[in-house]
């Protein structure tokens, strides 16, 4: 035994300090943060706060804005995962065969990932100017250039949950479908060409092909990138910032309805906020993270 | 195929099939001149559309401001002037040191630690280094909303002033994850259990193991993993936001002041927008290729 703790043990040391680390300022910060959550601490006054149960959670389900914040990020999240999904695999099936000057193409699709939100977000916020007719600018006013008037709309403005919702997903599609094409280019690259030709000799047409033979191969691949964007989509807060600022109700998710909070001090319903915001993203990671973990010691 | 998988594949080898040039097939490939040239005009309108930002970005931060009116939005400045560039550089130069020095140890620090995290849980296992590896992988996965409040707190309490150094531990702290995630799957895929089994048995201790059969071949992983970290430091707003002040913060602070605010001064805070791009565009200039690994292997990490 004790032999055996000296060749494993220097390896439990060298993790040591990073499970230390961690336990505080992840798990140790979420258990602190929940606590707060269950106080009546609302103010930034150094009063007593007392222990309130689950009372901010139940105030935070009968409350509109926090309602509205819920049902914005919903649609956010189902209008971002399309689009992204759309354009990467669209990309990529483009791509996918080989044409000339594809690295330029994947280079220019990939490069909006390198940006930060925030920049992308004033640029973003200056398209989607809501102006119309003779004033129109940004996206508008070019739609008027190239003669496509009708599609001038008020974009974040819009007095509907959808069309406001659409217009901050867009500069998220535009942002982060090159990463979808990258994966889903890296799965069609990874297809063995033996199963293609098989097909094509059989006689496969290539929509057959596609929807037989190829589309099944990827399908791991879309559901890493449904989560990757699923998870994206729960936490967006910078590009929505940047865009309309924090203070409108209209475009409010529950990561910038936390930030609103905590500027006016109620520490208790931000922290409640925060922890919806995580069990959320938890419902959706854990069985990832497990699935992945179980995978990897089968190996 | 799972993160893990990606981002085994993240060190170069999915970085190397996207790049690879696609086989001529002996047999027709099943297209025909005309949908070529369909593909062709669709692949320009998508280009088209993700440069379109980037046309106008470059052009109104050259214009004067009475060239911004609305109908003059979309032509060229009728007059260049550098005035744009020169009003946020002067806004922005203090901003672009700090994140500077915030970004690049921030970087080598995640690094080092997560080589040396990746090296013990891919090959130099210990009884229950599985359930450390999901404990650690979550740490990657969570909103930091939901640290952000008590972790203010702390550094309130430990009566440090929030600045660049509190924002530089606390991007080590949680970019610990993906940089462990990153190596452990490299050394995986490129070190063989023979080789440090052998090592082993010839008595070389962990230290030994690591510093002369590891390190050498560490370098890809060490370029994705930096790439990573300095990109993601360089462009997180979350901690900043919560961590430091107007007058302390790193580039996203003060890009976000300087294109906020009442009265907006588009042309600068376009130049302002491209000034702060710089450093990751011209890493991803330089490394796409590797920035496509760290992509591929980091993505989860909002």
């Amino acid at each position: 035994m004790h032999g055996r703790i000296r060749t494993w043990g220097p390896g439990a040391l060298v993790l040591l300090p990073t499970v230390l680390l961690l336990g505080y300022f992840v798990y140790g910060l979420i258990a602190w943060t929940f606590n707060t959550s269950l106080t009546d601490k609302h103010s930034a006054r150094p009063v007593p706060t007392n222990h309130v149960g689950f009372e901010n959670y139940v105030n935070l389900f009968g409350e509109d804005r926090f309602l509205n914040s819920l049902k914005n990020l919903g649609v956010l999240t189902v209008a971002f995962i399309v689009g992204t999904l759309l354009f990467g695999l669209l990309w990529a099936l483009l791509l996918e065969k080989g044409v000339t000057g594809e690295g330029v193409f994947r280079s220019v699709f990939l490069f909006p990932m390198a940006i930060s939100m925030i920049a992308s977000g004033v640029v973003w916020g200056w398209l989607l100017n809501p102006s119309q007719g003779d004033d129109a600018r940004g996206l508008n006013r070019l739609f008027d250039i190239i003669g496509l008037n009708f599609l001038e709309n008020p974009w974040w403005t819009a007095g509907n949950r959808w069309t406001t919702m659409a217009s901050i997903a867009l500069p998220a599609v535009w942002q982060l479908s090159g990463y979808i094409m990258a994966l889903f280019l890296a799965g069609f690259r990874g297809i063995p060409d033996e199963l293609r030709e098989a097909a094509r000799v059989d006689g496969a047409s290539e929509f057959k092909l596609y929807r037989y033979v190829l589309f099944p191969q990827l399908s791991p691949i879309a559901l890493s990138a449904l989560i990757i964007l699923g998870h994206m989509s729960l936490k967006l807060f910078d590009l929505i910032y940047a865009i309309t600022g924090p203070n409108q109700f209209r475009t409010e998710v529950p990561s910038v309805y936390m930030w609103n909070t905590l500027l006016r001090s109620d520490m208790a319903k931000s922290a409640a906020i925060a922890i919806v915001l995580l069990a959320v993203v938890a419902v959706l990671v854990i069985p990832y993270v497990a699935y992945t973990v179980r995978q990897e010691s089968e190996e | 195929m799972t993160v893990v998988d990606e981002a085994s594949a993240a060190t170069g080898k999915a970085a190397a099939a996207i790049s690879q040039k696609p086989r001529r097939s002996t047999i027709a490939d099943g297209s025909t001149r005309k949908s070529r040239t369909v593909r062709y005009i669709l692949l320009l309108l998508f280009l088209l559309f993700v440069l379109t930002p980037v046309y106008v970005v470059l052009i109104t931060s050259f214009k004067t401001s009475a060239d911004t009116t609305a109908a003059e939005q979309w032509s060229l400045p009728e007059t260049w002037t550098l005035e744009p560039w020169r009003k946020s550089w002067d806004v922005l130069q203090p901003y672009m040191v700090r994140s500077l020095s915030l970004a690049v140890p921030a970087a080598i620090i995640a690094s080092l630690i997560g080589s040396a995290n990746g090296f013990v849980l891919a090959r130099w296992r210990f009884p229950g280094a599985n359930l450390v590896f999901a404990f650690i992988l979550f740490g990657m996965f969570i909103p930091y909303q939901a640290v952000m409040l008590p972790l203010r707190q702390t550094y309130q309490e430990l009566d440090v002033t929030r600045g660049i150094p509190t924002l530089l531990i606390t991007h080590v702290i949680y970019g610990i994850p993906i940089c462990t995630l990153i190596f452990r799957n490299y050394y995986a895929t490129v070190i063989p259990t023979e080789i440090i089994e052998s090592a082993r048995v010839d008595g070389a201790g962990l230290i030994q193991t690591y510093l002369r059969i590891i390190l050498p071949v560490s370098i890809s992983g060490f370029v994705v993993t930096l790439i990573w970290q300095f990109t993601s430091v360089w462009n997180d707003f979350l901690f900043a936001l919560f961590l430091t002040q107007q007058t302390n913060g790193p580039v996203t602070l003060g890009l976000a002041a300087l294109a906020g605010g009442q009265k907006v001064d588009y042309a600068a805070s376009m130049a302002g927008a491209l000034i702060t791009s710089f450093p990751t565009l011209i890493v991803y200039i330089l490394l796409g290729r590797w920035f496509i690994g760290g992509l591929m292997a980091g993505a989860l990490k909002g």
